[in-house]
């Protein structure tokens, strides 16, 4: 009954052309974000900030930039995880080497841009290969990669087995110590990151990935230049990437080797996408969700239900079910979640009434 | 209905002894012909003629081995689809191609992509600048949805349009680039009666209104002598008959292609 737009004229393209046009939505979305600025600094424990939010709010930038690639511009890419590592080696290298450039933001952007050169670099076959072949030439990327950090001393500081860590942080003098010093970062960081990609998908640049997506040949005849519309998408998503990347090494992990961005990382990112819904940022949150919570989740559900059973046959249980929870959500709705959350919102205008 | 009879000085595209092979099929064998600048030319011929081939080599789709293309009085052998759109040819394709994903509004933005410039800086922030010219654009798309009559389906998904809509709407995708030549293949395949009037009312009205020169291919004889001004003959690549749709009608070559000789 509340969710409503009956009355809601709008006079002028502008008002149109809003990222909501519904007023309840945008009163929903500023609630969600002031809540999640003002209210969960008042409550939460350094568990809610490390385990879930910090992963939860980086892993969701990733899913962004991974879903330009492949959503909004269905080009599929296996090699998220190498380019999070250029993101946070790159970055690493001019907060080291560069001491007088010690503004975490800065640094992020740097590591962010370097991902996107690489992702240029890598997206240059796209042009001639497609779907299943382009994702098997972006897993190359992502060995290259793999074996870049492990084989060039140079970039990991002449460390054994490339393990390196960071000190003291900080942005504009303010020294990013504890957990809800990092969340908030973070949280600033990636509410700027979704609002510059929801203004470029809504755009002509948006609209451009889409068109080769949906059809690239009848793109090319209305004027799209394929190859350049393709490495924008991939030069941006990478960057967003590589940012998240910068991010998870420095504020979530803290000392880190290449491991932490290999094959896995680039399946799990992935994944977030596929389930969470293809061409969706909303989607993006809610796979990242998904993927990040669900198993903290079935991990501590028996608890809370006095059920005792081993670590073994629980972590066991946990992979059971979440990969059962993949294939239902799936079957039940390959567009993924974030069709399911449109869907309830469709049917939610008209309760409580049939038609 | 009485034949049209208008008069075009101007030429404003011309094909020269266009050959086209794909391997040892011949899909084009030296074909001449023009269309002169604000007339509706029709391009007919039965199934495998090579009409859309013909289609395909004049937007730059297709790079024919023998001949050449004059257009707005430059000639060339080979063209890229981007540079046949940025010269003001736009076209509507035979099997729906629009962008399934996309609404209705966003489909017919696509068509001016060409008209919108501004860089990656300016989109992401969405104002100054970016802000200004989507709002110039949605204005000039707005205007075409007005004349499609397609107001009702602006926000839609054309994935779920019925098939005349699509058609309808991939007609002003084609529009919005504001094209100079206007290329369309079979606009009124699979289509009823009315949807059919309306698709001639519109072909007319953009002739009429914006002055945009036509080329269309079309199998519905009734269609194509009452709206063209010239029509082209092909049959299995070669070029039969050209002139106005009445010498067309007599031509004897043409009506043996059509509807086969006695030997």
């Amino acid at each position: 009954m509340l969710y409503r737009e009956a009355g809601q004229f709008k006079t002028t393209y502008v008002a149109d052309q809003q990222i909501f046009p519904i007023l309840q939505d945008r009163m929903f979305v500023l609630a969600v974000i002031v809540a999640a600025f003002l209210a969960v600094p008042m409550f939460a424990s350094p568990y809610l900030y490390t385990e879930i939010l910090i992963p939860f709010l980086i892993l969701s930038m990733a899913a962004i930039g991974l879903n330009i690639l492949v959503g909004y511009c269905g080009q599929v890419s296996l090699g998220t995880g190498g380019f999070m590592a250029v993101g946070a080696y790159a970055a690493y290298n001019l907060w080291l080497r560069v001491p007088e450039v010690n503004n975490l933001i800065v640094v992020f952007l740097f590591g962010g841009v370097m991902a996107a050169a690489v992702g240029i670099l890598f997206g240059i076959p796209s042009l001639r290969i497609k779907g299943f072949y382009l994702a098997v030439a972006t897993l190359a990327s992502q060995f290259f990669l793999d074996w870049l950090f492990a084989r060039v001393k140079w970039l990991t500081n002449y460390t054994p087995s490339g393990s390196v860590a960071v000190g003291k942080l900080e942005v504009f003098g303010w020294h990013i110590d504890t957990p809800a010093d990092r969340y908030l970062l973070i949280l600033g960081l990636v509410v700027v990151a979704t609002l510059v990609a929801k203004n470029l998908v809504r755009g002509h640049i948006g609209r451009s990935w889409m068109a080769i997506r949906d059809m690239d040949i009848a793109a090319e005849i209305i004027g799209f230049r394929p190859l350049r519309t393709k490495l924008t998408a991939f030069a941006v998503s990478s960057f967003f990437i590589g940012v998240s990347g910068a991010m998870w090494a420095f504020l979530r992990l803290g000392a880190w080797e290449p491991l932490a961005f290999d094959i896995n990382r680039s399946f799990q990112i992935l994944f977030m996408v596929i389930i969470g819904g293809l061409g969706s940022l909303l989607g993006s949150f809610l796979g990242a969700a998904f993927i990040v919570l669900m198993p903290i989740l079935l991990n501590q559900l028996p608890g809370w239900f006095g059920i005792r059973m081993s670590t073994a046959l629980l972590s066991h249980l946990e992979f059971m079910v979440f990969g059962a929870m993949i294939v239902f959500f799936l079957i039940v709705e390959p567009h993924g979640l974030a069709r399911l959350w449109a869907v309830a919102k469709e049917k939610l205008r008209l309760w409580p009434f049939p038609h | 209905m009485a034949a049209r009879v208008r008069s075009f000085p101007d030429v404003l595209l011309s094909v020269e002894n266009i050959s086209l092979s794909f391997g040892g099929v011949k899909a084009l064998t030296d074909i001449s012909f023009d269309i002169a600048k604000g007339e509706i030319r029709a391009i007919i011929g039965p199934n495998g003629a090579g009409k859309s081939s013909m289609l395909n080599c004049i937007n730059g789709f297709y790079h024919p081995q023998q001949g050449a293309i004059t257009y707005k009085g430059v000639r060339r052998s080979q063209m890229k689809p981007h540079e046949a759109a940025e010269q003001g040819i736009a076209r509507t394709f035979q099997n729906i191609a629009l962008f399934r994903g996309m609404s209705t509004l966003d489909n017919i933005m696509t068509g001016r992509n060409l008209r919108m410039k501004t860089g990656l800086f300016w989109q992401a922030l969405h104002i100054g600048p970016a802000q200004r010219e989507e709002i110039e654009n949605r204005k000039a798309v707005e205007r075409i949805i007005d004349f499609l009559e397609i107001q009702h389906i602006r926000k839609a998904p054309v994935g779920q349009l019925p098939y005349g809509l699509q058609k309808r709407v991939e007609l002003g995708r084609a529009l919005a680039a504001e094209p100079e030549l206007l290329l369309l293949d079979e606009p009124m395949a699979g289509m009823n009666i009315e949807e059919k009037q309306d698709m001639c009312r519109f072909i007319l009205d953009v002739n009429d209104e914006f002055g945009t020169t036509i080329c269309l291919i079309e199998h519905d004889m009734g269609v194509v002598m009452d709206i063209s001004d010239r029509v082209v003959v092909l049959d299995y690549g070669k070029k039969i008959g050209d002139g106005v749709p009445d010498e067309v009608r007599s031509n004897e070559a043409v009506v043996a292609a059509y509807l086969g000789v006695s030997h």
